[in-house]
């Protein structure tokens, strides 16, 4: 039983090997500092002892010495931070072609439903060599999403969407845990994520079988719930056109501009009165309460999708509102133009 | 060492009654009081603070929302009880005046006024909040709002922002109106004792800390107001 | 010098035989009768979260939730955090150590507000009683932290009765801080200057000013926590409109700097040990004054760093971790300064400087690892797992708790009159210092590997680290029972403790042990500086008191 004591975690994505390599330099220079204060320590306890033939020698101190010991370690944690930093933004900004999951997570379970329309519980399968991008969002209390195979963790919150992603690189099976205590069967909370070989894993999509991908279903529910009486692919329409929406900047009402992504979308969508776009009134109702957190991924999926594809209903004809908002770029405000930066930013 | 070489404090010829044991001077003991109280003042700013804080990040993320649920506040109530709280500052200030010059029965007349306004505050906020319970404006299952936001008067306010609105509304007025109320039983104590002659021009450190804590009740207010009751008024 | 003649116990006026009956201890006002007062109850409530402490490692022994029920074991984790930080780690080192060495070592007769120091103390015991009834009827299982929406809306426990009691310990808190600050202000001997106040002062100084402007923050969100739960109001709670992110920002905002309430202190307590038992005064007297300062201070601009993953933004994120490094800084400094104090002394090595050794090093393993979770890159992996598990219990634990102990030994002839058998008092640092070592060690191991914190059952390769974890904690258990154990033996057996028995520095060491109820006979004069060991000399020596009788 003992033969074999894991000390070190799989390492199964692009990222896991970043943050290996800032760990082990943090490992080391902090071994170090440890080995050096102790040996000091051990050293001046031995040789300084009490002893008759010597008495303690008064010493106020050193300001140079001060100073160097201010200086030195700030310095070297300033490589932390800044490497740190680096591996962050990494982390925090999906690459734009990625492959897309929505998450929904509940007491105590995680639902997965990946753009191309599978679903699944508590198993997440994803290709080596793709980046996977998690749209996710709870029904109830604060989960995390943490798979410490690909050195990921990102909080799930109620009512708005975080993202994480990751790119797998070997093949296997890893842990998935909640890693924010969220009441009884927290501990329960866990499941597998399934590295698969791209091939294995297409084969695995086509075994679903009658699966639509979920911007279809959106568009489906885009007509059911009447969103496209509103929102034409024209300019007639009395709600903004979201033909090429996403991703792109928006100009409100009171004259802020901001990036479209899927927590604007979704925002909208439950509460449309809080981002009024420029030129239009805020007439659309909530629908807060009366969709389910599947549709309005699905939804949101969907808006996305519009414009970016060629077989969008609305792809040709962008609305002269939104080109207006496009190519306009409000000089001070273009800084914040880096898609998906933002994305689970307190508002 | 040096203890035994230390020279005793010579004592007062005429002690203090007020002055306790473990205090050398009396002015000692005063600085201490006075210091004491102005760092309860900061811990009660960091008290309020944190209400603040939660009251700027929902005023920011629901500007129209918070804008109209303001309009239903009677501007006329909050603009009494400021005049009624400005006033009783003054009559504290005359209070700590009387206690300087010895004048023991103006010291208890302006304690009693300084009750008596506090207690007209929390008269005009007691029908406030009664109105409040009236139009369903207490945040629980019976909160009920309809609204439009003041700048787009077809646009219907959120009912769930305004709720926290006015959750944001009663547990604020509702800890500055618990410490008027501590204020006042505060002033009651002190008000029987300046009858019975307790504090003088050589003693009034309590008039003096008392005044101070009424004094930060009432900038509390000051805030309180344009906050809660005037931010949309402009039109 | 001042008299190294043991003084008979029994004929002199102290403190301890002032007044007999139960009201004399119960209304008392002097400071080191309320010490002893806080003593009694903070280990009391160290013993109740130290067995909470014992069923979490004891159910971790094995993967499989089998030893209690889940609902069982998340009501053990929360209360093991709620009453170890709000009723032990916060209160024990001021309101017992300062509370009856401040007055004494600034050369005043009390603290400057008795009453309000006897207030303290029944807040504590009220908040402590409403913490014991909350755990008699049932517990609470928020964790620690009250995380919303999970504490207001979700849980069906008494999270207001615990978020009271707390409430309550707080304004304990407050109060005795301000009390400490008004005291230290305005109640110093003449000639004890800013610069003569021993470290310990000024490290109190310092956690007063955290424990005034911090604590209400949480004081009033916790009203706020209550408020929502008993009225749905939605501040906190996003399905109706409230930021759950903001209760995280007000909650960390104390909570963090709450870390260093607990760790300044026991700073103070470690500078003055070390001084004394290497015979020389404090390397760097200015660096370490300014150092705790500077930590109480950014320690207040620090908080979001335990929210990189809840969802702030990019920038924010880089912002407070920067921020965690300024921090880092002069903590470093003490370091380097207390093992700089060492050099060219003429060391020995009581129990309280064995105590001091530790924290030394495992204050120094916690805080690199704080730099790891200061880290963005890092912390995203570590962060709610054990490796955050391991790191704030290397801080509050090994050096929190050392430092304690090591202040409890240092002064406990001054407390008591009595001395403890210092054989035991060594086996027990050594057993404590092991014992912690290998409870928490592994953990960062576990930690890195990815085992979540507060998880009742947990994946099976992750056992051969717990298993080591909870012998650890057996060991440790044993090295927090023996001290209790000779303590009380040597209130009624140990030897005689003269005034003065390290030869130590300070005006505490001036009056006789234990002091009079006044402290001082005559106002004390102050005209040396602190640590003046080179006017000292050596300790002298001590018989060993032979164990046992």
């Amino acid at each position: 039983m003992f033969s074999h004591i894991p000390l070190w975690p799989d390492a199964a994505s692009t990222n896991a090997g970043h943050v290996d390599a800032l760990y082990i330099y943090l490992v080391l220079i902090c071994a170090s500092m440890t080995v050096l204060i102790f040996a000091t320590l051990a050293v001046f306890a031995i040789k300084y002892r009490r002893s008759h033939n010597r008495t303690a020698h008064p010493i106020d101190g050193s300001n140079l010495l001060e100073v160097a010991w201010t200086v030195i370690p700030f310095g070297i944690f300033l490589t932390f931070f800044v490497w740190g930093a680096v591996i962050f933004f990494d982390e925090r900004t999906p690459p734009q072609d990625s492959t897309e999951v929505y998450t929904v997570a509940k007491q105590w379970m995680w639902k997965f439903e990946h753009a191309e329309g599978q679903r699944e519980i508590n198993e997440l399968h994803v290709p080596i060599g793709r980046d996977v991008k998690m749209i996710m969002t709870s029904q109830d209390v604060i989960h995390s999403f943490y798979v410490p195979a690909f050195r990921i963790k990102q909080d799930v919150l109620p009512g708005r969407y975080t993202t994480a992603w990751f790119h797998a690189t070997k093949a296997g099976t890893y842990h998935l845990f909640c890693a924010e205590y969220c009441g009884t069967e927290h501990s329960g909370m866990i499941g597998w994520v399934i590295v698969m070989e791209p091939r294995d894993y297409q084969a695995w999509l086509a075994s679903g079988g009658g699966n639509q991908p979920m911007a279809v279903t959106g568009q489906t529910l885009f007509a059911e719930y009447g969103c496209s009486t509103c929102h034409r692919s024209d300019t007639e329409g009395r709600g903004p056109n979201l033909a090429g929406l996403y991703g792109k900047p928006v100009v409100l009402e009171d004259g802020r501009t901001l990036i479209a992504d899927e927590n604007y979308i979704r925002e909208s969508i439950v509460d449309p009165g809080a981002k009024i776009v420029q030129g239009f009134k805020p007439i659309m109702p909530t629908y807060q309460g009366q969709i389910s957190d599947e549709q309005l991924n699905a939804l949101v999926q969907y808006v996305k999708s519009v414009g970016q594809t060629s077989t969008g209903q609305a792809s040709t004809g962008q609305a002269a509102t939104t080109q207006a908002a496009a190519s306009q770029p409000t000089n001070d405000q273009n800084t914040q133009a880096q898609p998906a930066m933002m994305t689970g930013a307190a508002k | 060492m040096a203890t035994n070489e230390a020279a005793a404090i010579v004592p007062h010829e005429e002690p203090n009654p007020a002055l306790l044991h473990h205090f050398v001077t009396e002015e000692q003991q005063k600085n201490a009081a006075s210091l004491g109280m102005w760092l309860f003042l900061a811990q009660e700013v960091m008290f309020f603070g944190g209400m603040f804080c939660a009251y700027l990040v929902y005023r920011y993320k629901y500007f129209g929302d918070f804008g109209s649920a303001s309009q239903t506040l009677n501007i006329w109530y909050g603009a009494i009880n400021t005049a009624v709280l400005l006033c009783s500052s003054l009559t504290v200030v005359l209070a700590v005046r009387a206690a300087q010059l010895n004048k023991r029965k103006a010291l208890t007349m302006w304690l009693v006024f300084t009750i008596l306004l506090g207690l007209v505050f929390l008269g005009v906020k007691g029908i406030e909040y009664k109105e409040k319970f009236e139009n369903h404006h207490v945040p629980g299952p019976s909160f009920a709002y309809h609204g439009t936001v003041p700048s787009h008067p077809d646009q219907q306010v959120n009912p769930r922002h305004a709720e926290i609105y006015f959750s944001l509304y009663f547990a604020m007025t509702g800890m500055h109106a618990l410490h008027m109320i501590i204020g006042v039983g505060l002033f009651g104590t002190l008000a029987v004792w300046a009858w019975r002659g307790k504090y003088s021009a050589n003693y009034y450190t309590p008039i003096e800390n008392a005044g101070l804590y009424w004094h930060f009740v009432d900038i509390v207010w000051i805030y309180l107001f344009p906050l809660l009751y005037l931010i949309d008024r402009h039109r | 010098m001042a008299t190294a003649v043991p003084v008979d116990v029994t004929e002199r006026e102290t403190y301890l035989n002032s007044g007999y009956g139960i009201k004399s201890w119960l209304l008392t006002r002097d400071h080191k009768r309320i010490a002893i007062l806080y003593l009694l109850s903070v280990t009391l409530f160290f013993f109740i979260g130290g067995f909470f402490a014992l069923l979490i490692r004891l159910e971790l022994l094995t993967p499989a939730g089998d030893l209690v029920q889940s609902d069982t074991y998340n009501k053990l984790f929360t209360m093991h955090g709620q009453v170890m930080v709000f009723f032990f780690l916060i209160p024990a080192v001021p309101a017992v150590l300062g509370n009856f060495l401040i007055p004494i070592m600034i050369g005043a007769r009390d603290l400057a507000f008795p009453r309000i120091n006897l207030l303290s103390w029944y807040l504590y015991i009220a908040g402590g009683l409403l913490m014991v009834y909350t755990i008699l009827a049932g517990g609470v299982d928020t964790g620690w932290t009250f995380y919303t929406p999970l504490s207001t809306e979700f849980l069906k426990t008494d999270v207001i009765t615990a978020a009271i009691a707390i409430f309550i310990a707080g304004f304990s808190s407050i109060l005795t801080g301000l009390n400490f600050i008004v005291t230290i202000h305005r109640m110093r001997a003449p000639g004890m200057t800013w610069d003569r106040l021993p470290l310990f002062v000024w490290s109190h100084y310092a956690t007063s000013i955290i424990q005034v402007l911090g604590t209400p923050v949480v004081a009033i969100t916790l009203v706020l926590v209550a408020l929502e739960r008993l009225l749905h109001l939605g501040i906190f709670n996003p399905a109706l409109g409230g930021d759950p992110l903001l209760f995280q920002h007000l909650f960390w905002f104390y909570s963090h700097p709450a870390v260093y309430i607990m760790i300044l202190p026991g700073m103070g307590i470690v500078s003055e040990i070390v001084c004394c038992f290497s015979r020389k005064r404090i390397f760097g007297y200015k660096a370490m004054a300014l150092a705790v300062l500077a930590i109480a201070v950014l320690g207040f601009l620090v908080w979001a760093h335990h929210m990189f993953v809840a969802g702030i933004s990019v920038y924010s994120a880089l912002v407070f971790s920067l921020l965690s490094y300024f921090v880092a800084v002069p903590s470093a400094v003490k370091v380097f300064n207390w093992t700089s104090t060492m050099y060219k002394g003429s060391i020995t090595y009581q129990t309280p400087m064995l105590y001091a050794f530790g924290f030394i090093g495992l204050f120094t393993i916690g805080g690199l690892t704080g730099l790891f979770l200061a880290c963005l890159g890092i912390d995203v992996h570590v962060t709610d797992t054990y490796f955050v598990v391991a790191h704030f219990h290397y801080v509050m634990v090994g050096g929190m708790v050392l430092a304690y102990l090591a202040g409890l030994h240092f002064w406990w002839p001054k407390i008591t009159g009595r001395m403890y058998p210092e054989g035991w008092g060594k086996l027990a640092a050594l057993i404590v210092f092991i014992g912690f070592n290998l409870t928490f060690f592994p953990q960062f191991i576990l930690g890195y590997m990815g085992m979540p914190r507060r998880y009742h059952a947990y994946p099976a390769e992750f056992q051969v680290l717990n298993v080591l974890s909870t012998a650890g904690a057996t060991i440790l258990a044993v090295g927090y029972l023996l001290p209790m154990v000779y303590f009380v033996w040597s209130i009624r057996y140990g030897k005689p403790a003269p005034a003065n028995p390290w030869n130590a520095a300070g005006l505490e060491w001036q009056v006789p042990s234990p002091p009079p109820t006044s402290n001082f006979e005559e106002q004390p004069i102050v005209t040396w500086e602190a640590y003046n060991y080179e006017e000292l000399g050596e300790i002298p020596d001590q018989q060993e008191v032979p164990v046992g009788h």
